[in-house]
């Protein structure tokens, strides 16, 4: 019998999307067992992380985490192909267009807590267009608007600083890996 | 326990933004909507349709008699009706577009209207 082996050629920087995308996983779990008062509004925790690799790594790499993040968190809660999986992809797609959008702001006055911000509001404005085109062709959403706007802006701050607070930090922790490809 | 430290100026001002917008939304989608005018029905059909800006007292007749409506401060009431449990009278001032007061066994309504009709019953 031959052993064969199939081997994927991974560089650093693919490793790091991974431990990154899974250290954002580990959050989201923790955060699905936290009750919530309403269905849909979320800490969002995970995207603490996404925030604090777009300051480092890029737009890219954060794009890669926050993605991965979605598809193999769905797959460990068993909500792979779910509503809420569409969900979830349509809020982090907007939010990532959006971060790629606002990491262009000038850093000199512009921090994670604005990123955070933008990239709540897109998450919950990508979600309610998917809820309106496809779940609830309905008018009547625009009632809950308000309320979901207003837990994008509370947890979007709070998420944002404390992103801030970790890359403010002297020592992380985290070796910046010399990332190459 | 987070420091405010990390807050820079522009962060404030998305952050002030963001309240701003909310306020504004909340306020758009929460309220009703101005009322301009009352649509008084009598058996089905439009009575008639008197502006929110005079005040009057309108005398509406129905199968029991007379109910009156009245209109005041650009606020609607059914001010008085011969109907038994007097529900559409107990109902007290309409205020908003999309608000309704009917008196059923005299078969009398009025309903204040904005410029957009909102809906005033929905399924799906």
């Amino acid at each position: 019998m031959t052993a064969s082996t199939i081997k994927f050629v991974t560089t650093a920087a693919d490793h790091h999307i991974a431990r990154m995308a899974a250290l954002a996983m580990g959050l989201s779990m923790l955060e699905a067992a936290i009750p919530s008062p309403l269905p849909g509004v979320k800490p969002g925790l995970a995207n603490i992380v996404t925030l604090i690799v777009l300051t480092r790594y890029g737009w890219r790499m954060a794009a890669w985490v926050s993605l991965l993040r979605v598809l193999a968190g769905s797959l460990l809660m068993g909500s792979f192909l779910t509503p809420g999986f569409f969900l979830s992809v349509s809020g982090a797609l907007c939010s990532i267009a959006i971060l790629g959008i606002s990491q262009y702001l000038p850093a000199r006055w512009f921090g994670p807590v604005t990123h955070s911000i933008f990239g709540a509001f897109a998450h919950i404005a990508g979600q309610l267009l998917l809820v309106y085109f496809w779940l609830i062709p309905h008018a009547g959403l625009a009632y809950l608007i308000p309320i979901f706007a207003t837990a994008a802006l509370l947890f979007g701050t709070v998420n944002g600083l404390i992103a801030a607070h970790y890359l403010n930090a002297p020592n992380t922790g985290f070796e910046t890996p010399k990332l190459t490809g | 326990m987070l420091s405010l430290a990390p807050i820079k100026i522009g962060d404030w001002m998305v952050l002030l933004l963001g309240v701003l917008c909310i306020t504004w939304i909340t306020i758009t989608l929460w309220q009703g909507g101005a009322a301009d005018k009352a649509i008084i029905r009598s058996s089905g059909k439009i009575f008639s349709e008197v502006p929110l800006s005079r005040n009057q007292i309108i005398s509406v007749p129905g199968p029991l008699g007379i109910s009156q409506i009245a209109i005041h401060n650009r606020q609607a009431r059914i001010a008085a009706d011969p109907s038994p449990r007097q529900y559409c009278v107990h109902q007290g001032w309409l205020k908003q577009a999309g608000e309704i007061a009917i008196c059923l066994p005299n078969q009398v309504s009025v309903e204040l209207s904005g410029r957009g009709k909102r809906y005033d019953s929905l399924n799906y």
